[in-house]
């Protein structure tokens, strides 16, 4: 299991836990939705998965070689190029010269921006950009990637595409993906399982399996987006005044 | 970090199918179906790989700009050049009223006059050579000293806290006070106006480097860490890369203060092993209640002035800027 949470809780100095008593499973080579309305933890959850954050009580396993990380925005060196940026990644992680070029060429081939390669960021369209922060965090070459709403400030054309990108490229490259969102049709999109997080403090309180019937069956798809929904919706009652 | 060191006792959560084999992308079978799947983002939109690219193309075509191409502005030139005749003109016509005496008020054709005088003496070349060496040297040493050191203050908190304000300090101390220390220590020698120089420019580098580095987005850092980058590859990969907008305006002013450091000092220290630069060609001009030698001085060291901001600095920093996109909309 590349990812076990238990028990897992955080809270910043005095104030009221974040999250709280998360107990999560992730098997090798699963797409997860985390989904969770805002200000749940999603996001620190994901830090603390990613090692930038500590958790205040609770266990954690990760890989130890830690975790690949793709941000909302795509994060890209601006004084870098998309294949520099790529590059980077690799260096980083000790790759010589002759053959991060190889990997770079490789990678960026895979997102479908080879010929983009020599552009820099501002060049590039948003959509662009995420797919070469997809690139580099692929370089990372970790087994667990976490990705924290990264398709969330994209237009809807560009989202549904790059859905269906990021589905192709986990089939292709057998990565363990958790994908934080607030957006249940795009959990139900992207995720084999959808963990519903509730909102202070986080804490997942139930979960779905999405069948291969789901991804081509819209009307099944609706059903489901529509279940978990309400349910979504009666977690956000709770905390009306 | 309890990577992989905490006790876990068996799965809490409802065990799910384990290493699920990739699913094979499913391929539209009945042309019936495809026409009647619903594109609402809720399943596959697109129908396999290369459906997936030409899509993609073609977005990408139509959301990136095309590049523009740059044509050559001859205002650029043009409004400065007529600037300067405008004044020029308005000097000469002023001169003309002759409401001072000549010798307190040249004109321009006087001043271009001595400007030949002492072109042909030599000592206008040994005043411009001497200078700019020493201002170039010493600001190139600035550079390396500074550099290290403000990226040193800029990462490291508590020493930013306890230098931090003594570096500010600095910057505001006119380089000139310490002139008569530097002669004190040193002597007439070059070593006085080398001092007064990197007193003048260290100050301001380092100012310019450390709010550089203050303005970095903090997701750069967060994306070294994730990156696994380690503290000297996030200072010389990262920090210092993304710093270079502010870094740059630092090295701006740096050469600034270098350059006026540099004429204070050998304006008030004359003779010695000092030789004879813009400041001492300005001073002897004092000396000599020649107001010809003075403009000229002063032109010189205006020009000198120039000439490195249009053919030193303005390409480095338009070229910087705009590789990050940052020049649009810009008054340059």
């Amino acid at each position: 299991m590349p990812v076990v949470l238990e028990n897992l809780g955080k809270r910043f100095g005095e104030g009221a836990p974040v999250l709280d008593d998360v107990n999560a499973t992730i098997g090798k080579g699963e797409f997860v939705a985390l989904l969770g309305a805002s200000g749940c933890g999603k996001s620190t959850l994901l830090n603390i998965m990613a090692g930038l954050e500590l958790p205040t009580s609770g266990a954690l396993e990760v890989p130890s070689d830690g975790a690949a990380f793709m941000f909302q925005d795509s994060a890209l060196f601006p004084w870098l190029t998309a294949r520099e940026n790529v590059e980077l990644a690799l260096k980083l992680r000790g790759v010589g010269k002759a053959e991060r070029r190889v990997k770079a060429a490789e990678l960026l081939e895979l997102v479908h921006l080879a010929e983009a390669a020599d552009r820099r960021p501002h060049e590039l369209s948003g959509g662009m950009r995420q797919r070469v922060a997809l690139a580099r965090s692929l370089a990372q070459d970790r087994q667990l990637l976490l990705m924290d709403e990264p398709f969330a400030a994209l237009d809807a054309i560009t989202r549904d595409l790059l859905h269906d990108e990021l589905e192709r490229i986990w089939k292709e490259t057998g990565r363990t993906i958790v994908f934080v969102t607030h957006n249940v049709r795009e959990a139900v999109r992207l995720g084999q399982r959808v963990l519903l997080l509730s909102s202070r403090p986080g804490r997942v309180v139930q979960e779905w399996e999405v069948t291969e019937e789901h991804r081509t069956d819209a009307g099944l798809a609706g059903q489901l987006t529509g279940v978990i929904t309400a349910r979504l919706r009666e977690e956000i009652r709770r905390h009306a005044k | 970090m309890p990577n992989n060191s905490s006790p876990v006792a068996e799965p809490v959560s409802p065990p799910v199918e384990p290493e699920s084999p990739p699913v094979e992308p499913v391929e539209t079978k009945d042309p019936t179906s495809a026409a009647e799947k619903v594109h609402a983002a809720l399943t596959r939109s697109s129908t396999g790989s290369a459906d997936l690219r030409e899509l993609e193309s073609g977005l990408d075509s139509l959301q990136s700009d095309a590049v523009r191409k740059a044509r050559v502005d001859w205002s650029r030139v043009l409004l400065p050049v007529a600037a300067v005749v405008v004044l020029i003109i308005i000097w000469q016509f002023y001169v003309s009223l002759g409401l001072k005496r000549r010798d307190q008020v040249p004109g321009p054709m006087d001043v271009l006059e001595q400007f030949g005088t002492l072109w042909a003496e030599g000592s206008l070349q040994e005043a411009v050579w001497t200078s700019l060496q020493r201002g170039l040297l010493g600001f190139l040493i600035s550079v390396a000293i500074a550099t290290p050191v403000g990226l040193l203050l800029a990462q490291v908190a508590p020493l930013r806290r306890a230098f931090g304000p003594l570096i500010s300090g600095l910057q505001v101390l006119p380089s000139v006070a310490w002139v008569p220390a530097a002669i004190i220590w040193f002597g007439l020698t070059d070593a006085t106006v080398y001092f007064v120089v990197f007193m003048g420019a260290i100050p301001s580098i380092i100012n310019g480097l450390i709010s550089g580095v203050d303005q970095i987005p903090p997701q750069y850092r967060s994306v070294g860490t994730v990156l696994g980058a380690s503290r000297l590859q996030m200072a010389v990969q990262i920090i210092l890369p993304a710093a270079l907008p502010g870094y740059l305006s630092g090295l701006k002013q740096g050469w600034a203060f270098s350059w006026r450091s540099l004429m204070a000092a050998e304006i008030i220290a004359v003779g010695g092993t000092i030789g004879f630069g813009l400041g001492s060609m300005l001073n002897q001009g004092r000396d000599l209640a020649d107001m010809t030698i003075v403009m000229s001085a002063i032109l010189l060291i205006l020009a000198v002035g120039i000439l490195i901001e249009l053919l030193v600095f303005a390409p480095i920093e338009k070229r910087l800027l705009q590789r990050r996109g940052l020049l649009a909309g810009s008054t340059r």
